[in-house]
Order: C-alpha cells, then structure tokens, then sequence
C-alpha cells in the first residue's frame, strides 16, 4: 500500500484551521476539524460552522455519523456532515470535560462528577461518579460506559438500576479506552503510567515506564495493538494473547527527539500515525518499522493535538496546537 | 519561562475579604483581562473575564510522596484554559477559607504540562486583622495559609487598635518571615502590590528586617515558624545540594514551604530555588551584579523545625 522509498509530505494539502484543534477526524469519508475557539470546519472544502455561537469547544469526538462536541457553555452537540446541529444536553454552563460516542447513536458527557448517557432514542440517564469524571468510552458491544475517575473506574450499565461495577486502582486516572474486542480496560494515570484490567477476572496490568502522560490512545484494526503518546516514540501495546500485554515488552515505533503526543492506527492496515510535540508526523509500519515522512517538524506550529483516518483509509487529518492542520492523500 | 500565564492564587479564612479582595482586582480599571477559578460562583460577576467553577478536588500523588497532594481539578481546568491562549493574560485561583494551600501550590511544581505552561507567580493571603487571634488558636488552616503567603494582605485594620495591629503583626511574622504585609480596609491594595509579583524572584525574601528575626523568638509560633538564614559569601553546591535534598526528604511533611537565593563558589549567576514540602524547584538565574554582596538566602517554614540544626548544617556548606 505504501512505497517505503519516498516521502508523502507532497501529498498534504494545509489547512488554516488558525485555532488549537481539538479535533481532526472523519465523520466517515468527510473530514472535520474542531478548534478551541469554537468553530467546526467540515467537509473537503473546510465549510466553517459555530455550533457552540461563541463559547469554546472543550472536548470532542466523531464517529461514522456525527461530530460531538462539548463546549464551556455547558452544551453538548452533535454536528452532522451537512452542518446542521442538534442540542443533545445542556449541563448550564459548566465545563463538558469528557464526551463519548457509542453504537446506535448513543452519546455520553460528564461534567464534575456527573455523568450522562443518552440512547440513541433520546432517552437520559444520570449517575454522579465518586470523583470527578477525567473520561469516558462505551463499550464495543451492548450499552455500557467505562468512566474513569479518581482511584480506579467504573463500568456502567445507564439502563440497569444496579450500581456501576467499580474497579479499583490507586492514583488518578485520565482517559480510558476499551479493547475491541472488549476483553479490555485501559486507564492512562497522571503518574506516567498506564492501567489496565483484563474484565473477566479483573486481573491488573500496569504498563509503565512513560516519561509524560499518555493522552492518546488507539487500536489496531485487528484489535491485537494498542498505540500510545508518552514517550519519544511511539509505545505500541500487545493484545493479542489472552493475557494480552502482561509480562510482554511493548513495540516501540518513529523513535525521535521529541515527545509524541498524538497516535492514529490506519483503519485497514497495520499502519500507525504518529504525531510529535514538534510538529512533526510518520508512518510507521508494524511489520517491518518502516517509517515514512508526512509532516517535518515545524517551528511555532505546535504539537499534534489530533489525527484521525476516514473509513476507507486513504486519508488523514490532522492539526496542532497552533491551529495549523492538514489532509494526508495517500497515493 | 516570561511566556509562561502568571497565577495568583488567593487564599485567606472564612470572612477575612478574599472576595472583596478579587472583586477589587477584576473591577479596576487596568486593561487585563483574567481567568478565575472560584469555587462558587458568587458575588462576582464580571463580563470580560473568564470564571471557572473548580471543585477543590484533592488528590494525592501514586509517586511514594505522602505529602505530595495535588488539586485535579485545578489540572484540568489549566489544561482547558490553555486551549484558549490569547483570551486572557493571567489566571487567579480562589481557595474556599477552610483550604489548604498546599496542593494548589504543588501542583504547579509536579504536573509537567501545568508546570509547562503556566508558573505560581504568588501566593496571596488575606488576613482578618480583628479575628486572627483566635483563628490561630482554632483554625489550623489559618497557620498554613500565612505561612503560604508571598504576600499578606492584612485586613479590617480599623477594626482594631494600634497597639493590636502591633501584635497581629508580630502573630504573623512568628509565622512567616518574608511575605510582604500590606494593610488595608476593605481589602483596598494597589493591584502591582498583589499582581505580578513573579514569587520565583526572590530578592525582597530576605529584606527581613533583624528586629523581625528577633521577635520571632519572642512570639514563637509553637506549631509553625519561619528559619531564615543569610551566610555572607559563597557556599559549595556539591555540600548544600546533598544536604537539602536530604533535608527536604527528612522533614518534607514538616517543611511547608522554602525558599532561597544562594551564592555559588565560581557561578557568577545565582542560583534561586523553592519548594512546597519535598517538592524542590531550582534554576541558576541572572548574574551577581557588580555591586551586590555575594550571599546565600534562604527561608524555612514549616513545623517543628529544628533552628540550630539547619544553621549548623548549612554553615558547614560554606566555602
């Protein structure tokens, strides 16, 4: 798919996105960017839309259907390819800190403690976690919602009355993520390191030895990886055994002089982006480490805040903290 | 480290006029423009700044430091902020009266990406000068929030006569040795006495007059108080490195906070550090200028601090 020989940086058209992005995804084949300052640019010819009038977009997330968006304004928004948005919830002004999508068109914010999910029917549900919520990820299958708090997380069944089955860690936990397959969890700490727990029997795994926070996770198309930020490569987490990475080391991919903070597996191969603090972006294949060229390092740009691959994964977004962005086009 | 966003954070008793004091900082006419952290949302309402509610979400660090607490929230509400550079030019964090200082505090010293981007440029105490008496003897927090202070305002000084402005004066100073005392009625300070103040230059630390050292003796503070110590000439950092780590180690949960400037044998800039418990931050800064004494600073606060030992362990640093 990819020639090793040469460099795609020919093959990234710019974007002035002129605001800290805070995320560069697809929304299936229709790239979108969601800045800071509030504005969405969808489409291929950057279509810019204010679902948030102007308040600040906080924290967002897109899947095959719509753009979520969480704002300082306390609401939460869902933005479709065509522009129109629809107000899914309205905490009153509070900071939204977290946002997840689920299957089915079900959404789930968080705001302090509480946590909401909504059916794709519309219908709400509250639980107020022991701590301030830091994140949130529906599970593969079924409507359960992991959150991740203050020592440990929770997993949640918003239309069962019973309490959320707790998990405990000690340390705060950041972002959380469920493997694909969903025999998985797995927590990045303010303490460098990452948690997990394999669910069926609630065995620990620490995956440690980061030199900053991982704020960036994602899986392989198979499921077997878990690509991480953190380190000044790369960490790239085995899954694919039944005990998954306990007791294995982790690959490590693009190692340079700078942290990454920000990891995109391709959809369909075993291809993972990775975005540096300076700017920089590479391709790293799995199987043989070879590594291509898609964005040098750029001063006073910024580090990669996002990336993310349409559908058919033969494009990426990307943007960075300064508000510059662009679309890779693979040949 | 100048394009880091400068924070104040505001700390001070139930009722002792923080609110008034912020109020005051956010009214007056000075063409900045704040972010606030509060914890409720109350009696201010500002248009052009940026209020943020926070949950005084303490957190202790999984890093084998018992004494190393940090405020969550605080953390992603920063992270959050910096999303929004250019909107405005400096933070200010209100504690609620009852609040430790300590963990805001650290947690500019221990996150790596708050640390990054934003620096404590001080820690502002406000002092109720009628009830400070008695909330020494019943509030504890009141003790570690004085001892916090880079800055005192000391308030409600027409409640009081001049003879007991004298005492709570001296009450503070038992405390803590160095922080700029300011007083005032209703909390009315020129704002350069309470913005900008940039904690990490030390220079007016040890402007301490001798007669203030003295009465420290005089008014101990049985629970906490202030070891300043200033040594004429250089000092070895291969002997005073070891030991203050060691120190800070040693007596971390005792030591709320320290600070110095010292003077290094052949470093002709000069060397400035500080810390919140075990937490140690140090930097060489601008040179010695021509016509300044070489001398090393520093000031202890904390509990049970044992005078003789430090200025005998520090003297032994001397060159």
């Amino acid at each position: 798919m990819i020639d090793a020989s040469e460099s795609l940086t020919q093959r990234v058209e710019p974007i002035e996105a002129g605001e800290h992005v805070i995320a560069a995804q697809f929304i299936g084949e229709q790239p979108v960017l969601a800045l800071a300052g509030g504005t969405v640019l969808l489409g291929m010819n950057h279509q810019r839309v204010q679902p948030h009038g102007d308040a600040a977009i906080l924290v967002a997330s897109a899947d095959e259907t719509m753009l979520l968006t969480g704002g300082d304004d306390g609401k939460i928004i869902s933005t479709k390819p065509d522009g129109n948005s629809t107000v899914l919830g309205d905490e009153k002004g509070k900071w939204i800190d977290a946002v997840a999508i689920g299957s089915s068109g079900a959404t789930a914010w968080s705001t302090g403690k509480k946590v909401v999910a909504r059916d794709g029917k519309g219908d709400l549900k509250e639980w107020l976690a022991p701590t301030t919520a830091q994140g949130l990820c529906f599970a593969p299958k079924g409507y359960r919602l992991a959150i991740s708090h203050y020592n440990g997380s929770s997993l949640w069944f918003p239309n069962t009355e019973g309490k959320p089955e707790f998990r405990e860690w000690k340390g705060s936990h950041l972002d959380v993520t469920f493997s694909p397959d969903g025999r998985f969890l797995v927590t990045s700490m303010q303490e460098n390191t990452l948690h997990g727990w394999r669910l069926a029997d609630g065995k620990d795994m620490r995956m440690s030895g980061y030199p900053s926070k991982t704020r960036s996770f994602s899986w392989s198309h198979d499921g077997y990886w878990l690509a991480t930020s953190g380190a000044d490569a790369a960490i790239i987490w085995p899954f694919k055994d039944k005990d998954g990475p306990m007791g294995k080391a982790p690959r490590e991919c693009g190692v340079r002089h700078s942290k990454v903070s920000a990891v995109s597996f391709h959809p369909r191969a075993l291809v993972v982006a990775i975005g540096y603090e300076d700017g920089c972006i590479l391709l790293c294949r799995l199987t043989d480490s070879a590594e291509l060229l898609v964005r040098p390092a750029v001063q006073n740009e910024g580090r990669i805040t996002s990336m993310g691959w349409n559908k058919t994964g033969n494009r990426m977004v990307f943007g960075t903290e300064e508000g510059a962005a662009g679309i890779l086009t693979l040949p | 480290m100048s394009d880091k966003i400068p924070v104040t954070v505001l700390t001070g008793y139930l009722g002792a006029g923080k609110t008034t004091l912020l109020n005051r900082i956010l009214t007056e006419p000075h063409g900045k423009k704040f972010a606030v952290i509060v914890n409720e949302f109350g009696e201010i309402g500002i248009d052009n700044d940026l209020v943020v509610g926070a949950d005084e979400e303490v957190f202790e660090m999984n890093n084998g430091c018992i004494c190393c607490t940090v405020r969550g929230d605080l953390i992603r509400i920063i992270e959050g902020l910096m999303k929004r550079k250019g909107k405005f030019d400096a933070i200010i964090v209100e504690t609620t009266g009852l609040a430790d200082p300590a963990p805001v505090a650290q947690t500019f010293f221990v996150d790596e990406d708050v640390s990054a981007r934003a620096r404590l440029d001080a820690v502002i105490t406000v002092v109720d000068a009628r009830w400070l008496k008695d909330q020494l003897k019943d509030a504890p927090e009141v003790k570690n929030q004085i001892a916090f202070a880079d800055v005192i305002v000391l308030n409600k000084i027409d409640l009081v006569s001049a003879d007991e402005l004298v005492d709570v004066e001296k009450n503070i100073r038992a405390i803590n040795a160095y922080a700029t005392i300011h007083k005032t009625t209703r909390s009315a300070v020129s704002l350069d006495a309470v913005l900008g103040k940039n904690a990490f230059d030390l220079d007016r630390i040890l402007d301490i007059a001798p007669e203030f050292l003295e009465d420290v003796h005089v008014h101990h503070d049985e629970s906490v108080q202030s070891v300043a110590i200033n040594l004429p000439g250089d000092i070895d950092p291969e002997k005073f490195m070891p030991w203050l780590n060691e120190f800070t180690q040693a007596e971390g949960p005792n030591i709320l906070r320290c600070k110095g400037i010292l003077s290094f044998k052949d470093e002709p800039k000069r060397f400035v550090f500080q810390g919140v418990h075990m937490i140690l931050d140090g930097d060489l800064q601008r040179d010695w200028k021509a016509d300044e004494v070489r001398q090393s600073k520093m000031v202890f606060i904390g509990h049970k601090l044992n005078r003789a030992v430090i200025e005998k362990a520090v003297e032994a640093c001397r060159v």
